[in-house]
Formats: structure tokens, C-alpha cells, sequence
């Protein structure tokens, strides 16, 4: 081995997979199988102790799951990573790593209805408390954090508005009240973000969606950065004895791994929501591509927002792509080779025109889902942020009119073609309207 | 001669055989006991605990010092120090007595004029690493973790381990 950088296109098709030790296979291979035998009982206790490295259990660990954790820490840029069933048990693993019943989370509002839901009811019910602050306000974040705050949450790309976060302003406001900045960075994805380059410490992505590429499976997976010093004593689920443990104190005993190990070795044991060797065996393979995939994804991208912003029937279209995007400083900075290929428009009509547009395409899909090779479309007003409070819509940025694309990567002229099609309905049904 | 990179902490532990622990704890909770006992199980490194306070540790025979650790059983090959940062100093004066080869300085036992020493007299230094993560490294056991062990390679296992 020599002392080399490798590039990030390299390491997105062998990070994590050199050939197999045992066999010589080149392609990862899917170790479908629950459970390892033992070299030996001294052996089993080092693995049950945390001593040794080695597979016990596919819910705690797995090979094939391993090698996609290891494949994504590497470009992320982080430590280690610990993958889960789903993008949501990848944020909820993150939050219950370092919180619990009587600690507090500070988030930006504009995030997926999902998300907003899970901090602000299933953490409530379980004790931890959620504040939603505007992404773009700064010293909200940092007015809204109290004694027992334990972390600041944010996406990269916020959905469905595409508003685009400060990330080295929110790790600020973070270190300085000695918590981590968590960055939801699905929609980025490391081919076009790495948040811990900017000074986040810890990254979930939903691997369902460009990660995996092909809308196939479910997945998550958390990185972290082996950075924040845990140690300190403001996190005292890593800093003080683990009765689920023999009162080992994370921190001290692994140094940089704590939060890794704590949330593989309790939150993933104890909760369960482990990702699947089939589904990892998939989400590797769509790594091998995501540099490729993210620079058409954004090409194409580009080509139907210049073709939106030329159409009378179009009121607005938000992505940061655009010269007059309130976020085109913020993703020139931490976006250089573009902002993504999920984006928002407001058709003149509203809901009608919406509906109409949406009933007549014929080659975009309409399904609540972003990231698909193939392109997508959906209304999220009635669908993935339909459960959110109308205070809550509007914080997220949800209007009636609003429909959300995830530009895939066919012909652009074909989904050209397709959009004025869905445009000529959706002018028929406002002139209805009218 | 300070390694610094990869390459050079993998080499070092490619030619090495023994291990002379300094400040080894029988406290299966202390980090020391981790390190120890991954070293001990995994077998490919001869580790011995240096502590005055203890006799063995699970059934490893102790020293109370690397003196007395040399006059037994020859110069270590590696000194691994888990100690405050204020006695490295001392440490590595006798690790250089002791004729080891190498010193290991554990997660946070930075002390420059360790280093020094160390290094003038011809040792190979290692700073603020840890022993058992960066045996890891190399045999797969970080990955095994779902952790980056940056290694990128296209040969077998058996071809890429240079012992």
C-alpha cells in the first residue's frame, strides 16, 4: 500500500471492497446470513465485550452491510458509519445515540414531513423535545438552545423548499454551545456535499434515494466524523457508565469511536432497525455510479428549470440553480457542481392547475419518492407533507400550487415533451377556472 | 524516526513480534485492557503487561518494569505507553534502555520531549494513535466495524499482508 489520496470516483467503486478474503470474488459478496459461529468461547466473549472486531449477529453487524458503512464513511469523509432499515431510523438512531427522555433538539423547519413528524411526535412521546427554527435564521438556532439541547439538526438541500443551509454557520452556533450539527444530506448526497467538510459531525442520509439510485430499496445510513469531543460531559449517554455495558464509559474506552460504537453496540442492538445484506449488496452497487448518475442528474436538472422559467403557466420555480434563487450564494458555496435535481414550481391555478398537470404526464411518475433514475413528480401538499399542522406546512414551505420534480436522467427532450404536455392541462384547467 | 503515515505504522507492525506494555490495567473496563486483550487473543503480536501493581493479567506473566521485562526476555520490539502525558518522558528513557525499537504513545500521551528522546536515539516514534485500532486498520478489523479504514486495494487479503 502506498501513501495515496484517492479521488472520490475511486473510492465510490472500492471503498470498503477489496476482494473477498476468502474466496477472491471480486463483486462484494451478500452474506445472507443471520448469525456467525465463534472461533471459540474466549472468542465469543472478546466479540459480546466490544474487545474484538468480528460479526456475532446481522443485526448488529454484517459483511456485506459493513462494506457499504465502510464505502460511505469514506465519502462522507467520516469515521465509521453505522447503516439502518431507513433513512428516518438513520435520524432517529443519530438523535437517540446522544439524547433521551428530557433533553431537547433544535432543527430547521423546512425539512421532510417525515422528519418533522418524528421529532415532534415520536421523540415528544419518548421525552425529547423539538424546536423548529426558520433554516435561514441563524441566531434562531442559537436563541432557541437551552441547557439540556443535544444536538442542532438541518438537511443540506431542505425539502420540499430547496432552501439551502449555512453549514458552517450552524456548526458554529453548535461548537459554540459545545453539541454537534447533524446534516441530513439526502438530497445532496457526498457527490456533491460533504457536510463534515464543513464542520458538521455527524451525517444521515436516506440511501433509498440517489445512494441506491434506482428507487429499489430501503435504506439509511449515519457517518460520523470522529471529531466532536465527546468526552466533554455535555453528553453523558457517551461521557458516564452504560448500564447496558457493565458501566463502560464509551467515551473513555473508545476514544473517537464513542458515538460510532454506542450507536451500533446499544441504539442498533436495542432498537433493531437494521439494513438488510440484500438491500446493502444494492445500495454498493448504486455507489459505483453516483458520481456519474449526481452529474446528469444536475444536467438535466438544469435543462427543465431553464424550460419551466420560460413558460407563462409557471409561477415560480425554487432551486438554487437559478440566478435568482435566494440560495444561489449558499449553493455556489457548498454546492459548486450543482444543487441537486429535486426542485419546486408554483403553476399559475393552483391546486386545479396542479392536479391537471399532474393527471396529464405520461412519462414522469407520479409517487412520493425523489432520487429514481427515473423522474418523478408529486404534489406534496396532499401527499408527504399532507399530516403536517397548517402552521407547519407553511414553515416547511408547502403551498397548494406547489409540485415537486426529481429530474431523473432520460432524454431531456422526452421530459420536455412530457411537461408541455402537463403544462397545456394545467393552462386549460386555470382558464377553466378563470 | 517519527512514522507519520499509513504505510509506515503498517510496516512497523508487519516486522514486529513483541509488545512490552506500559501501564496495562486488569480493569476490563480501562481502555489498557481492551488494547491488551485484543492483542493477546489475536495472537499475531506477543503482548506483555508492565505494571508493578499486578502479577499477570489474564495468565500473562507482568514486569514491574521494562528492565526488568528486558533482562528476562530480551528488548522489546515495541514499547506501547499508556501513561500520563507527564511521565512519558520517563518512559521513554527506559524504553530506550530497554534497547526496544519502537515506542507507541497511546491516544493523548503527547509529550515532546518524549518524542525527542525517543527519536535521537534512533526509535521508531508513533504519536496519539492506538495500537489496536491501527492493527485494525490493516487486517480488516475496522471494516469489519463498518468503519474507514482507508485502505483501497484490488489484491487478495493473503497477497496484500506483507508477513
Amino acid at each position: 500500500m502506498e501513501d495515496h489520496e484517492f479521488g472520490f470516483r475511486t473510492r465510490a467503486l472500492h471503498a470498503g471492497t477489496p476482494p473477498d478474503p476468502a474466496t477472491g470474488a471480486r463483486a462484494m459478496p451478500i452474506y445472507l446470513s443471520s448469525s456467525f459461529v465463534f472461533d471459540s468461547t474466549e472468542h465469543a466473549a472478546e466479540l459480546f465485550a466490544l474487545r474484538t472486531y468480528g460479526n456475532i449477529y446481522s443485526r448488529i453487524g454484517n459483511p456485506t452491510v459493513a462494506a457499504f458503512e465502510e464505502r460511505m464513511a469514506s465519502l462522507e469523509g467520516g469515521l465509521g458509519g453505522v447503516a439502518t432499515a431507513s433513512g428516518l431510523s438513520a435520524q432517529l438512531s443519530a438523535v437517540l445515540s446522544i439524547a433521551q427522555a428530557g433533553d431537547h433538539i433544535v432543527s430547521a423547519a423546512s425539512l421532510y414531513g417525515g422528519t418533522v413528524t418524528q421529532f415532534t411526535v415520536t421523540l415528544k412521546r419518548m421525552g425529547i423535545d423539538c424546536t423548529l427554527v426558520p433554516g435561514d435564521d441563524i441566531a434562531a438556532f442559537a436563541a432557541a438552545v437551552r441547557p439540556h439541547t443535544k444536538l442542532i439538526f438541518t438537511e443540506t438541500i431542505g425539502n420540499p423548499l430547496g432552501n439551502i443551509a449555512d453549514l458552517s454557520a450552524l456548526a458554529r452556533v453548535a461548537h459554540d454551545a459545545a453539541i454537534p450539527l447533524v446534516v441530513d444530506n439526502t438530497f445532496a448526497t457526498p457527490a456533491l456535499c460533504r457536510p463534515i467538510e464543513w464542520g458538521a459531525d455527524i451525517v444521515t442520509n436516506s440511501a433509498t434515494k440517489f445512494i441506491g439510485g434506482h428507487g429499489t430499496v430501503i435504506g439509511g445510513i449515519i457517518v460520523e466524523s470522529g471529531k466532536f469531543p465527546w468526552a466533554a460531559g455535555k453528553h453523558p449517554l457517551l461521557s458516564e457508565p452504560s448500564p447496558g455495558y457493565h458501566d463502560m464509559n464509551f467515551a473513555e474506552t473508545f476514544g473517537e469511536f464513542a458515538f460510532l460504537m454506542r450507536a451500533r453496540a446499544e441504539v442498533l442492538r436495542d432498537v433493531g432497525a437494521c439494513l438488510s445484506p440484500m438491500n446493502a449488496w444494492l445500495l454498493l452497487q448504486g455507489l459505483e455510479t453516483l458520481p456519474l448518475r449526481m452529474r446528469a442528474h444536475v444536467e438535466n436538472a438544469r435543462a427543465i428549470a431553464a424550460f419551466l422559467r420560460e413558460r407563462d403557466e409557471v409561477a415560480w420555480i425554487n432551486y438554487a440553480e437559478l440566478d435568482d434563487s435566494p440560495y444561489r450564494a449558499l449553493a455556489q458555496r457548498y454546492l459548486p457542481q450543482g444543487a441537486g435535481a429535486i426542485f419546486t414550481f408554483g403553476l399559475r391555478g393552483g391546486r386545479e392547475a396542479g392536479r391537471a398537470f399532474i393527471e396529464a404526464l405520461e412519462l414522469w411518475s407520479h409517487l412520493a419518492n425523489v432520487g429514481d433514475a427515473k423522474s418523478l413528480v408529486i404534489h406534496p401538499a396532499s401527499t408527504t407533507h399532507q399530516q403536517l399542522t397548517d402552521s407547519e406546512m407553511t414553515a416547511a414551505g408547502v403551498t397548494p400550487e406547489m409540485v415537486r420534480l426529481s429530474v431523473g436522467l432520460e432524454d431531456v427532450a422526452d421530459l420536455i415533451w412530457d411537461l408541455e404536455n402537463g403544462l397545456r392541462a394545467a393552462r386549460a384547467a386555470a382558464a377553466v377556472r378563470a | 524516526m517519527i512514522l507519520t503515515t499509513p504505510s509506515q505504522r503498517r510496516d512497523l507492525l508487519a516486522r514486529s513480534r513483541t509488545v512490552a506494555m506500559v501501564g496495562a490495567s486488569p480493569n476490563v473496563i480501562r481502555p489498557s485492557y481492551f488494547v491488551f486483550s485484543y492483542l493477546r487473543t489475536r495472537g499475531t503480536l506477543e503482548v506483555t503487561p508492565i505494571n508493578p501493581a499486578v502479577q499477570d493479567i489474564d495468565g500473562v506473566t507482568a514486569y514491574p518494569t521494562l528492565a526488568a521485562y528486558a533482562a528476562e526476555r530480551g528488548a522489546p520490539d515495541i514499547v506501547d505507553v499508556f501513561r500520563k502525558a507527564s511521565d512519558a518522558p520517563q518512559v521513554a528513557r527506559e524504553a530506550i534502555a530497554a534497547g526496544a525499537k519502537a515506542i507507541w504513545f497511546q491516544y493523548g500521551v503527547v509529550n515532546d520531549e518524549a518524542i525527542r528522546l525517543a527519536d535521537e536515539a534512533g526509535l521508531d516514534v508513533v504519536v496519539d494513535r492506538c495500537i489496536k485500532v491501527e492493527s485494525a486498520r490493516f487486517d480488516g478489523g475496522l471494516s469489519v466495524g463498518g468503519h474507514n479504514s482507508g485502505v483501497i486495494s484490488s489484491r487478495r487479503a493473503a497477497s496484500r499482508v506483507t508477513t
